[in-house]
């Protein structure tokens, strides 16, 4: 189990180098996940390249230029469990059972997103390599 | 705020209104006796009710007593109130009076309760009071009957100071709350504290994240097109971060509580009030 060897693991330095699948990330099935607020979540506190959502959380930085700014590896990390990176993190652990405390019955035993739905995630995030567009000013 | 003289002004919190001549010279000068007599914090220390985010329509709907739905519970909990019930077939108003004569009461719940040794909510006290005095069975948690009659207790101490119970027990109750307060949970592996201290004002999608004082309950939600206790609206955050959420009426949701209402202590009680 990934959560294990992660628990287990002594060194990550800032990336998961290893795919967590044989199936390389799809970035059209990533982005179905980001741009979906109810599925992927991550548009509840990071806002984002799509112009059809129309509210878009403030509580994260933006998605956009993410995929320049990290690595693969290191978008890998942060998804999986951002934990790893910054134990302060709000970012919700998405493929790790690691250390959580009552969990909801419905969702026991389950991460937020399957190893591929991580992998297409991260593939998709690293294809936003444009900085946000400026706001236009009303 | 303007809501709090139109407020005092409605008759429901008579000892609330400033004089008359200060109200004629100028309207601001009232607000400020009313902002005082009811030891309103807010401005001075940034705590602010949800109230103060809430668009005008919504602010307009809650002060007027015509238009707030809550009115309605507490209209039928004034009619549960008068009526006899229970195997003793006694009202509650054979013992307490007039439902004015609760004023202030729901402003320091929780309490300490000696006869059981626990700390309970508004709700139980009700219910606690339906078994001891009336010969009743409780009525259920989050049921039409019981929020008519939080509603109407509650409505007795709008416009006053949140002032947590001075029950020394109730200290520990108020630990127990923070520590919930302040733990991760659920799948999402969030704590009421990472949004609700650290984050409020922020947006969560499209809702602007509010401070979490518990100001007005029970209250209107309009995602709920009814009435609610504090302890449904906890569910509904729990149940957000894929937590399981406590029970209805538990121990957790009172020190919960407990806990919130002295982080709000000397914030405006304003149940029954509406939120979107």
């Amino acid at each position: 189990m990934l959560a294990a060897a992660l628990a287990a693991a002594p060194a990550l330095g800032q990336g998961l180098e290893e795919p967590l699948t044989a199936v390389p990330g799809d970035p059209v099935a990533g982005a179905a996940i980001v741009g979906e607020p109810t599925r992927g979540l991550c548009l509840l506190c990071h806002a984002g390249p799509f112009p059809d959502v129309p509210f878009q959380g403030t509580l994260a930085p933006p998605l956009d230029g993410v995929g320049a700014r990290l690595s693969v590896p290191e978008l890998r990390l942060r998804i999986v469990d951002s934990r790893q990176v910054n134990s302060a993190s709000i970012m919700p652990p998405y493929h790790s059972l690691v250390g959580l405390t009552r969990v909801g019955e419905r969702w026991q035993g389950d991460t937020i997103l399957s190893a591929q739905e991580v992998e297409d995630v991260v593939a998709f995030l690293a294809t936003l390599t444009d900085p946000p567009i400026p706001e236009e000013t009303e | 705020m303007a809501g709090q003289v139109e407020r005092a002004e409605g008759g429901a919190a008579p000892r609330l209104r400033p004089p008359r001549d200060i109200c004629r010279k100028a309207r601001w000068s009232g607000a400020v006796v009313a902002a005082v007599l009811a030891g309103a914090a807010g401005a001075q220390d940034g705590r602010v009710s949800t109230y103060e985010q809430m668009a005008p329509e919504l602010r307009a709907m809650q002060d007027d007593d015509f238009s707030n739905p809550g009115l309605l519970w507490a209209q039928t909990g004034e009619e549960l109130w008068a009526e006899p019930s229970g195997a003793d077939e006694v009202a509650c108003a054979e013992c307490h009076g007039a439902a004015e004569e609760m004023a202030g009461v729901a402003a320091h719940y929780p309490d300490w309760d000696e006869e059981s040794g626990q700390a309970v909510d508004l709700a139980a006290r009700i219910n606690l009071c339906r078994q001891r005095h009336q010969g009743a069975e409780p009525l259920e948690r989050g049921s039409e009957a019981l929020l008519a009659l939080t509603t109407l207790v509650a409505l007795q101490s709008r416009g006053q100071p949140i002032a947590p119970s001075e029950a020394p027990q109730m200290e520990a109750v108020r630990g127990q709350g923070e520590a919930l307060y302040s733990t991760r949970m659920g799948q999402l592996n969030l704590a009421c504290a990472t949004c609700h201290d650290d984050l409020a004002g922020g947006r969560l999608l499209a809702a602007e994240i509010p401070q979490a004082h518990p100001t007005g309950y029970p209250q209107y939600r309009l995602e709920w097109q009814e009435m609610g206790d504090l302890d449904r609206r906890l569910r509904n955050c729990m149940v957000g971060v894929r937590a399981e959420p406590f029970a209805a009426g538990s121990q957790e949701f009172v020190a919960l509580e407990a806990y919130l209402k002295a982080r709000a202590v000397g914030m405006e009680m304003e149940a029954p009030a509406i939120r979107p």
